[in-house]
């Protein structure tokens, strides 16, 4: 029988290696509890900033078969809100043994690094620094220079002790460069990748959809290049990386995992199905048994 | 293409509030779910679906999205998706139930009054406003029997409709198979203890701020329930067992 048992490298002993995506029902510890109940490796809270955010005003996401676009617009009730739902979610979830992770944003290195202060008072496992954000106007978009990366890396790492992941953009022209940029700063560890940018419009109603007009795709779609992007920055880096981008079936998983990854965010795949951690796993593990990999870490595809 | 799109054959008014929105098209879909209603200079929101042979809803004017539909005429065009959410459900040895609605959510008991009718299940429709002229309009008596309450008592029974489901629940020779509630929350609260107490199975409709509408964003979790995929109909234990019920957050 394969295990499905993992490590993020040194930083989480993980009981799979399914973690809830930010942004996918997590915003309050009700929610991340739920996820946990419901057989994630690890949970990740809605990214938060240090004052909070309203977000946009419906229409902010659309499906089909093959893609979300969702411009929520971060809609988030402010860091000091979300520490104290994740120290609730923190002690109930250690009880599942299930790490959680928080996940924060800011206009500027300064307010990643504030709002970073503030959830760790809730003693999460690992902080994400989402700098990819699709859908605030680029005022929260550090994801595409060397410079800005290490910034926000370096600011966060001074601000706290918990380790740090940093939260890649897939619409960059030199992923590897970003992820060794992230590392060299101190990083603990890469997820990748956050929504591509993209566009819905109405041809009877001639106008964009989402109110935000852009957003940002997610879903299966998305495969092919999250694992794209995955595979490309384990071959810069060696911090362990958390591989999100159209995980929907055990298969997808183990795919992301072949790629590089040490660990799979799953977020859309609720959508499709709603039962979908304990679906993925099941499935995951008989792909194991079919390739003959006992562990996790036996899938990893070696040059 | 992400929406279907219909043009408005018909308007009526319920009350000085609620307008009823008859469109060109049929939907496929049951009593208790809703729709995704997108007008595109305005907004989306979530509506309940209040009949379905023509698609049919029933709209309070109370903000931004709602006053731009109860702009529009007939001929104009909306946009949907959906049919979503969790439809009101029937055990098929049901033979009476009692349904309870104040507000615009008179509007999904009518389309369920319906459905049962269809099934031959005998229906007691009890519906509720402050005053005789905040009243929605009532069923063909084909469908069902009404009893209606005003706080005022203008219209019907003095009273809250709560008052009138613990009268008929008293009268132990028609027990109800089954309650259903849509409306106020304190309303829905005080029905699902009082169904609770009676020992009689019981559904609500949970209002929720919806984004989403698809069980993504969390923006209507309840208790880590998602009311949009989850709900928004809940059994009365389900309902009870949640905090905030009877006491939603605002905007
Ligand atoms: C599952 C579900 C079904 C719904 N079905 C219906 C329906 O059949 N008919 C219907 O009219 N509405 C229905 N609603 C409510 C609807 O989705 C909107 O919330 C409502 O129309 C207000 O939107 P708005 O843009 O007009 O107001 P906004 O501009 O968003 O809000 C304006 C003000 O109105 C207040 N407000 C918001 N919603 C309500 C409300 N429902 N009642 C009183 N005040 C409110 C807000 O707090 C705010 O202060 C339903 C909601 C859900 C979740
Ligand atoms: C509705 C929605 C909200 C999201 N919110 C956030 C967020 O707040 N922070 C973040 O880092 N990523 C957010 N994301 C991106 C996801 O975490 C994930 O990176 C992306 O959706 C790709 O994975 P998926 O295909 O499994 O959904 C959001 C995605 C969706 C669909």
């Amino acid at each position: 029988m394969p295990s499905l048992e993992t490590n993020l490298g040194k930083l989480l002993k993980l009981k799979n290696p399914l973690i809830l995506a930010s942004g996918i029902n997590d915003s309050n510890a009700a929610s991340l509890i739920r996820g946990a109940k419901d057989g994630a490796g690890a949970v990740t809270s809605k990214s938060c900033n240090v004052k909070g955010r309203k977000g946009h005003d419906p229409p902010v996401l659309i499906s089909n078969e093959h893609y979300i676009l969702n411009a929520m617009g971060l809609p988030n009730p402010g860091a000091e809100k979300m520490r104290d739902e994740l120290a609730l979610a923190v002690k109930e979830c250690a009880k599942l043994g299930v790490p959680v992770i928080a996940s924060v944003f800011g206009e500027s290195a300064e307010e990643f690094a504030e709002a970073a202060q503030i959830v760790a008072e809730a003693k999460p496992a690992l902080i994400e620094a989402d700098i990819s954000c699709p859908n605030t106007m680029n005022k929260t978009f550090f994801s595409d220079k060397p410079e800005s990366v290490s910034a926000v890396t370096r600011a966060m790492k001074n601000a706290t002790k918990i380790p740090i992941s940093v939260k890649l953009a897939p619409n960059v022209p030199s992923l590897s460069l970003l992820a060794k940029a992230a590392e060299d700063a101190g990083a603990d560890c890469i997820t990748a990748i956050n929504t591509m940018p993209g566009m819905a419009i109405d041809p009877i109603a001639r106008r964009p959809i989402l109110t935000n007009k852009v957003g940002g795709m997610s879903g299966p779609a998305l495969k092919p290049i999250s694992l794209r992007c995955v595979y490309e920055i384990s071959r810069a880096v060696k911090i362990p990386i958390i591989g999100t981008g159209g995980i929907i079936t055990g298969s997808d998983a183990a795919e992301m995992l072949v790629a590089g990854a040490s660990a799979v965010g799953v977020g859309s795949a609720f959508y499709y199905r709603r039962n979908s951690f304990k679906l993925i796993a099941e499935e995951l593990e008989k792909v194991m048994k079919e390739n003959g990999c006992s562990k996790i870490s036996d899938l990893r595809f070696q040059e | 293409m992400f929406y279907q799109h219909a043009k408005i054959s018909k308007i009526s008014e319920e009350n000085p509030r609620v307008k009823t929105f008859i469109l060109d098209c049929d939907l496929k879909t049951e009593p208790g779910q809703f729709l995704m209603l997108w007008i595109p200079e305005s907004g989306e929101r979530p509506m309940s679906i209040a009949g379905a042979n023509p698609l049919t809803l029933s709209i309070a004017n109370v903000g931004k999205v709602s006053a731009s539909i109860h702009s529009k005429k007939v001929g104009d065009r909306i946009f949907f998706r959906g049919p979503l959410g969790k439809p009101f459900t029937f055990q098929s040895s049901y033979k009476r139930i009692v349904l309870v609605g104040g507000g615009y959510g008179v509007a999904p008991l009518r389309f369920l009054a319906s459905a049962a009718a269809k099934k031959k299940i005998s229906v007691k429709l009890i519906m509720g406003a402050k005053t005789k002229g905040e009243l929605m309009a009532s069923p063909d008596k084909k469908i069902c029997e009404t009893i209606i309450t005003t706080d005022d008592g203008s219209e019907g029974q003095k009273g809250f409709t709560t008052d009138a489901l613990t009268n008929l629940l008293a009268d132990n020779s028609s027990t109800p198979d089954a309650v259903y509630a849509c409306g106020p929350e304190l309303m829905m609260k005080k029905v699902a203890e009082i169904c609770k107490q009676n020992k009689i199975p019981c559904q609500v409709s949970l209002e929720r701020i919806m984004k989403c509408g698809i069980g993504l964003c969390g923006s209507c979790s309840v208790d880590g329930k998602l009311c949009c995929c989850e709900g928004p109909v809940f059994t009365g234990d389900e309902a009870l067992g949640v905090k905030e019920f009877g006491s939603p957050q605002k905007k």
